[in-house]
């Protein structure tokens, strides 16, 4: 039995605002296997962003409070542990990038300087006794391993992309680099929030691909936080649909794909305009997404969904295996 | 050709790089370079590209905001120019919604002024206008008197189209229309898009690095790569067999939400579309392409007649066959 | 995102008196200004003592209940005289304040819109003029007109309005860069109208904020200014050249100089912590 990389325990998060509590995560749990890719999806305002900043420990508190449930790392619970020792985990066990790789990357120096940053700070946590070598030999091993990353992220012209400065690279090296920069440290799950969004579609496809070879290679997992779904069909080997702050469906991705059970995962792949021929309209779900600041007691779901029924609007579904490792939330399934 | 409603023929638009006014070996970045396109009345013409194909750049020269270096921009057969009379007919919708609203106005008076600046009907006539073509576009009256601050992205979308569309042009552009919005949202606005083409008679160019939605939305297609257009032709023999070895790497890069068939994982694509200061020497397209040769390195292709209606540029398109 | 009832002034209102200082700032302001509007009008006659009059007290006479600030070397009483002065102060403020933020706006909208040979010699002017320290360039043009209160105001307008120009410069630039600015070119709108209907309304408040700082600093330049007797002459009361009068009687009688320069400081002070308020209730908007 192998021992899960990650579980999230119903993880609750609030944020305060000027306008109220805003219940940013309710009872949110999954699990991630080791060497296997979750997808989390959902649109803007679902929590998902929450959902990774909360796991890693990066969630500014204040305005965040109210931090409820546990997440499990490696049998570890993160959030029993004070401040320093959850940030010994950070980035050395699990690792996280973002949408705009420019903004994580320090314009003032160069890549190659950066990434022996990471490789640096690596080399001190696992407290590798200092080479007592002299220094020739210590930088060209970290020349060699500066190289080896940027080589692992499939960067042609390694040596010369080390002399660069970041605004000297395109979108889709900066982020290679970033994922090569959070790999450095051999974590165990790599958090990516919306990482492609912000790249072309043919550049999308090669970090995607990368991001997929990779977990093998360096024996990482990864929490792909996307708005996409069909993105999300192309690298995951499970998908967990979020909405409303609440996971309300999770299963694996070819089940989930080929049999959605929840309103809101039918309504979202019905969204998408692939493949789909001129005279089929695209079916929207009615309505808007909904406000995180209400505090409800029934399906958050329940004002847009089609299939809506009365005990919708006076209790809150659970989330139910429903079949074989396919949970979902709604009374359609109870 | 006659009957078209927009003609543009070989349109260049460079624009000097600062520093280099009066040194001889000037540097331009070539943003549009020699494009040629055709929307006919009542029809939606898709430019797809990915960043720096210069689609904006087409976009915004065609809206007449960026001065054309080259070439000539046909309105109904006559030279289109900055004028009350080409705006009446072409107007645009922006593909951020945040930046496309200014902040200090109520929804109604952004709604209002293309009739205040282009026609001369009474403040009444506006009045009701504006709140017929708010209703059309999906919104209630009451947001008239709201500021953007207030609305959401998917209405802020809504009104730049009611704005776009309240003069009655014959021709809307639209530059990523659904880009910056969630899927669900995007989902309403293409089909309200849709209606308001039939309700209206409306011709669309519409602008998107998306071909999912180029695919949904449009009659034609025209892709582009570094400036130039590399292949054009109906959206359906493009969906089903594109020629053009770029338009080949974009279809297949694209996310088919389908686990079964993972495209994406068996993609080949290499590098990253280039810089346009500094575009490849010979096909542009040639550093990343899997069947290139040595003429492609030296010799730019033209875009040359396919069949019926298609055109590619590409010195070894029978390789697509 | 959300949408939200709450009309823009009302939240910016909210948002600024959520801090103590601006509220202190503003409440010093108000003070000021109503003493200021309130002496304009109906002149010496609700003060205590008459503030050019001499001997209404003793000579160099410590603060007490008839006088609260004491009396000068000429029997003059101080608080009637440091009131009596506040709408000059307060009044070269403003309009130099005023008239910087209009021509400043003016040349950095028709600058920052169009770009090109205007923008250049637009940048050029303000080069020079910044080249040159402030005080340095009033004294000579007060020199070259004459002493007195309206030139040293003439002469600080001509100087003050350089740095608005330039932040209404920068902000038009970015303002003319949205699309909403587009769209209104295509929708047949002339560019005064845009200027004025897009581009100003939308770069006020800034330079507002940056304005309400601004006036403390005026009052202290023109309290040197005055310091330096180029300003109103005596007999009337002008806080600056009142600190100057009498400087001498820092050690005999120190309340003498040491009032007016309090007075001027907590002027100061005052429109510091309201512009720095307004400033980050501008900050604190744009972000939510």
């Amino acid at each position: 039995m192998v021992e899960n990389v990650l579980e999230v325990n119903d993880l609750s998060i609030d944020y305060d605002s000027s306008q109220g509590t805003v219940h940013a995560l309710e009872s949110v749990s999954l699990t991630i296997e080791p060497r296997s890719l979750i997808a989390v999806v959902g649109e803007s305002g679902c929590g998902k962003t929450s959902l990774g900043l909360g796991i890693i420990g990066l969630l500014p508190t204040p305005p965040a409070n109210n931090v409820r449930g546990k997440v499990i790392y490696k049998g570890v619970n993160l959030l029993e542990l004070d401040k320093e020792e959850f940030r010994r985990y950070r980035g050395t066990e699990i690792a996280m990038i973002f949408q705009e790789p420019i903004t994580s990357l320090n314009p003032v120096y160069k890549i190659g300087m950066q990434i022996a940053e990471a490789i640096a700070i690596r080399n001190s946590r696992k407290q590798r006794t200092p080479n007592s070598e002299d220094n020739g030999t210590k930088s060209r091993e970290i020349r060699e391993e500066i190289i080896a990353s940027l080589k692992m992220v499939r960067i042609p012209d390694a040596e010369n992309v080390m002399n660069r400065y970041p605004f000297e690279l395109s979108g889709g090296m900066r982020q290679r680099i970033m994922i090569a920069m959070a790999l450095a440290q051999k974590p165990s799950l790599l958090i990516a929030d919306e990482p492609t969004t912000a790249l072309d579609v043919t550049t999308q496809a090669q970090v995607l691909k990368l991001m997929h070879n990779l977990m093998d290679e360096v024996d990482t997992s990864i929490l792909l936080i996307t708005h996409d779904l069909a993105v999300a069909s192309q690298v995951a080997d499970k998908v967990a649909v979020m909405y409303g702050g609440q996971i309300v469906e999770v299963a694996e991705v070819n089940e989930l794909f080929s049999e959605p059970l929840h309103p809101y995962t039918q309504g979202l792949l019905s969204c998408i305009p692939s493949g789909t021929k001129r005279k089929a309209r695209l079916k929207p779900i009615q309505g808007n997404v909904m406000d995180l600041r209400e505090t409800v007691n029934y399906c958050k779901f329940a004002p847009r969904c089609p299939f809506v029924m009365d005990q919708c609007k006076t209790a809150k579904p659970n989330l139910l295996e429903v079949k074989a490792k396919h949970k979902v939330a709604c009374y359609l399934h109870a | 050709m006659h009957n078209s409603l927009l003609e543009v023929e070989n349109l260049k638009t460079y624009f000097t790089l600062r520093g280099s006014f009066l040194r001889k070996d000037a540097k331009y970045v070539k943003a549009v370079d020699s494009v040629s396109i055709t929307v006919d009345p009542g029809t939606t013409v898709a430019v797809v590209g990915e960043s720096g194909c210069g689609k904006t750049t087409l976009a915004r020269t065609i809206l007449l905001l960026t001065r054309p270096t080259a070439g000539s921009i046909k309105l109904f057969g006559k030279n289109g120019t900055r004028s009350k009379e080409y705006y009446k007919n072409v107007q645009m919708v922006f593909q951020d919604p945040d930046s496309s609203l200014d902040p200090t106005m109520v929804i109604r008076n952004i709604i209002a002024e293309p009739l205040k600046g282009l026609s001369s009907m009474t403040k009444e006539e506006i009045d009701i206008k504006v709140a017929k073509v708010v209703e059309e576009v999906g919104l209630s009256r009451d947001i008239l008197d709201r500021v953007p601050r207030q609305l959401s992205g998917g209405q802020k979308q809504r009104v730049s189209i009611a704005r776009a569309i309240v003069s009655e042009p014959k021709l809307v552009l639209l530059d990523e229309p659904t880009s910056a919005l969630d899927a669900s949202v995007q989902a309403q606005i293409l089909n309200l898009l849709m209606d308001l083409q039939t309700k209206h008679g409306l011709s669309y160019l519409i602008i998107t690095h998306n071909i999912s939605v180029a695919e949904y939305l449009s009659d034609k297609i025209y892709v582009m790569y570094a400036g130039k257009v590399v292949e054009y032709g109906s959206t359906e023999s493009i969906i089903a067999k594109p020629r053009h070895p770029y338009t080949i790497a974009l279809l297949s890069s694209t996310p088919v939400p389908d686990p079964k068939t993972r495209n994406l994982l068996n993609v080949e694509i290499v590098g990253e579309p280039p810089s346009s200061i500094k575009p490849p020497s010979g096909c542009r397209f040639h550093p990343r392409c899997p069947y290139a040769e040595e003429i492609c390195q030296t010799k730019e292709p033209a875009l040359d007649v396919l069949t019926d209606d298609r055109l590619v540029a590409c010195h070894f398109v029978n390789k697509t066959a | 995102m959300i949408s939200n009832k709450e009309s823009r002034y009302r939240r910016f209102v909210r948002l600024f008196l959520k801090g103590n200082q601006a509220k202190l700032g503003l409440a010093i302001v108000i003070l000021f200004l109503v003493t200021a509007v309130f002496i304009a009008i109906t002149g010496k006659s609700f003060l205590p003592y008459n503030p050019i009059e001499q001997d209404v007290g003793p000579v160099l006479g410590a603060p007490s209940a008839q006088h609260l600030f004491g009396t000068d070397n000429l029997g003059r009483d101080v608080f009637s005289r440091i009131v009596f002065a506040t709408p000059n102060d307060l009044a070269v403020s403003f309009i130099v304040i005023a008239s910087s933020f209009v021509l400043g706006i003016f040349l950095g909208c028709i600058a920052g819109f169009w770009g090109g040979l205007i923008d250049e010699m637009l940048m050029r002017s303000t080069d020079v003029i910044f080249a040159i320290p402030a005080l340095i360039l009033a004294m000579s043009i007060a020199v070259i007109l004459g002493p007195g209160l309206i030139h040293m105001m003439y002469a600080l307008m001509l100087i003050w309005w350089p740095p608005y120009a330039r932040l209404a410069r920068g902000e038009a630039l970015r303002i003319s860069q949205r699309n909403f600015v587009e769209a209104a070119k295509a929708s047949g709108i002339n560019t005064f109208k845009i200027l004025t209907t897009h581009i100003i309304p939308n770069i006020l408040t800034p330079i507002l904020a940056y304005a309400t700082l601004d006036i403390g600093t005026v009052v202290i330049v023109y309290a040197g200014l005055s310091y330096l007797g180029l300003s109103v002459q005596p007999p009337t009361p002008d806080w600056g050249a009142m600190v100057n009068a009498y400087q001498d009687y820092l050690v005999s009688a120190p309340w003498l100089p040491l009032f007016p320069a309090i007075v001027i400081a907590i002027v100061v002070i005052g429109f510091s912590l309201l512009g720095n308020g307004l400033r980050d209730a501008v900050e604190l908007q744009t972000i939510s």
